[in-house]
């Protein structure tokens, strides 16, 4: 369908948006330098956005530990490869379902709430108000969320790595009878510091910067109004889990 | 009294001087060649029909709202030439009442107050105390500095607003809408303030309220906008003793007259669905 005279298509408005975003992006990253002075308030962000994720991470953590753990014994059993469950989960965890799953909670746990805060600000004039009083909101509200979400997104994915590989060792040792010293010989002998669990902790951090953008970046030009603000949050979880998948590929591709 | 549209006279010395402004917003024309000036030490009142663009007009003078055309000089410097920098030095200088008071809401009371002198002054706690309660103790609210905004008053929260724009004592103030949600003893107090620390402090405010008989109280001149520039301007006395077609139906609150009341809208009775007419 041909689009209306000066109304952009979708696809324009898509692009649109991906180019403020990107411009957003650089005003942040010029702001950080500003931002340095404000360390509590970073540090009160990664308070907000990474410990109080702490519940949710670690619940999920353990259960998706327990599931891979079930799933992969029955499976490795078909062919008599029991003796790989650690291995095999450790993997699993440590080079994509610790960042990937960590990084869609984290969308919808702290993103949201990033949204939601700076949407709410820009909408009772908070914002405009830091301006007026010559405090860059860049620097004060925007620059120490970004960081708060690099920051913690890896500690995170530590965390429900950790979580996964008890929850494996739970079903697969306590419950199935695996052998306690085959599940963590096997998984030490194969996973490789560099290669496996820091490669993990990049992608992490990489995402937790990508969640943390669209986040603010939605609060940030949110329409000033309720029913823009419960826009933002939406599209603030759509859009991260899209990017970090999409993400996930194109680093997986590169690290492999 | 004037009421022509260009035939503002310049001042001197003008703390604010707008030349030429145009603006349109969302395609809809604000300003269509305004020009403005707020003499140093005077408190001048914007006042106009809801929707004429006064609140744009403060975004404007403050640097938050580039214009189309034109040029606002704010104490001798050009806002359109200035940096983020510069912008930001001229900001420290300006106190801005907001609308909606624009409190921080994770912060108390007190907080909201210390917030600029924290951001921009290396002062010891016990003087931000002593400052911030002092300015609490002119609006009259001292006794709340422990509360949150969520605790407050649609008029407690703008003079709380009001403590923290005059906090560090700014050369110019401006009040948008600052007489909505006031009691008439906070009202009464708000004036007298408003007064005092113009005389007092040598200050400059420019007021954008509605409130005619506050507003007759404490301003110098008025400048009434309307259809995109300046129709009027004045002594209160002189604009309320009319003169114009514009001063006549504003300050007399009559329905006809060259502002419209209504939107534009089509014919009633056939959107009413009676295409021969009402009678």
């Amino acid at each position: 369908m041909k689009a209306k005279p000066g109304r952009p298509s979708a696809l324009g408005a898509a692009l649109a948006q991906i180019g403020a975003c990107g411009l957003f992006f650089v005003s942040i990253l010029a702001a950080l330098p500003r931002s340095l002075r404000y360390l509590r308030e970073t540090s009160r962000q990664v308070y907000f956005v990474g410990a109080m994720s702490l519940v949710i991470i670690m619940t999920c953590g353990l259960f998706v530990g327990m599931v891979l753990g079930l799933q992969l014994y029955h499976t490795l059993s078909i062919f008599g490869g029991t003796a790989a469950l650690g291995t095999v989960v450790a993997l699993s965890l440590y080079r994509e379902l610790g960042p990937v799953v960590t990084a869609l909670l984290f969308a919808g746990r702290a993103g949201t709430s990033i949204t939601a805060e700076i949407g709410l600000m820009r909408a009772t004039d908070q914002l405009a108000a830091m301006e007026m009083m010559a405090v860059d909101p860049l620097a004060y509200v925007v620059a120490p969320r970004f960081l708060a979400g690099l920051i913690a997104m890896p500690l995170l994915a530590c965390v429900f790595n950790a979580l996964g590989i008890f929850g494996a060792h739970l079903v697969g040792v306590s419950w199935l009878g695996l052998d306690n010293g085959t599940f963590w010989s096997n998984m030490t002998a194969n996973v490789e510091v560099w290669g496996d669990v820091v490669n993990g902790v990049w992608k992490s951090a990489a995402f937790g910067g990508v969640v943390a953008l669209i986040a603010t970046f939605q609060g940030y030009t949110t329409a000033p109004t309720s029913e823009g603000v419960a826009y933002a949050t939406t599209r603030t979880v759509v859009f991260s889990s899209i990017v970090t998948l999409a993400l996930d590929f194109v680093l997986t591709a590169f690290l492999m | 009294m004037s009421d022509s549209t260009h035939s503002v006279p310049p001042v001197a010395d003008a703390l604010v001087s707008v030349r030429g402004l145009q603006t349109a917003l969302g395609g809809k024309l604000i300003f269509d060649g305004v020009d403005l000036d707020i003499p140093r030490g005077a408190i001048t009142a914007i006042m106009g029909p809801s929707g004429t663009g006064k609140t744009t007009l403060l975004r404007h003078i403050t640097g938050q709202l580039r214009p189309d055309a034109g040029t606002i000089r704010v104490d001798g410097q050009e806002l359109g030439t200035l940096g983020r920098e510069a912008l930001f030095g001229l900001r420290e200088r300006i106190g801005y009442l907001f609308q909606n008071s624009a409190l921080l809401t994770d912060f108390s009371v007190f907080e909201n107050v210390a917030f600029p002198l924290r951001q921009h002054l290396k002062l010891p706690e016990e003087l931000i105390r002593n400052i911030v309660l002092t300015k609490l103790q002119a609006v009259g609210l001292r006794g709340a500095a422990h509360l949150m905004p969520s605790e407050l008053s649609g008029g407690m929260a703008r003079r709380v607003a009001l403590a923290r724009a005059i906090v560090r004592d700014p050369m110019l103030l401006i009040y948008d809408e600052p007489f909505v949600g006031l009691d008439p003893i906070a009202l009464n107090q708000v004036l007298k303030l408003i007064r005092t620390l113009n005389r007092t402090l040598g200050l400059t405010s420019i007021l954008v309220a509605h409130e005619l008989a506050a507003v007759s109280r404490v301003a110098d001149h008025i400048h009434l906008i309307a259809a995109g520039r300046i129709v009027a301007h004045g002594a209160p006395r002189e604009l309320e003793a009319g003169g114009s077609d514009w001063t006549r139906q504003f300050f007399g609150g009559e329905a006809d007259g060259p502002v419209p009341f209504h939107y534009p809208a089509r014919d009633y009775a056939e959107d009413l669905g009676f295409p021969g007419g009402i009678r």
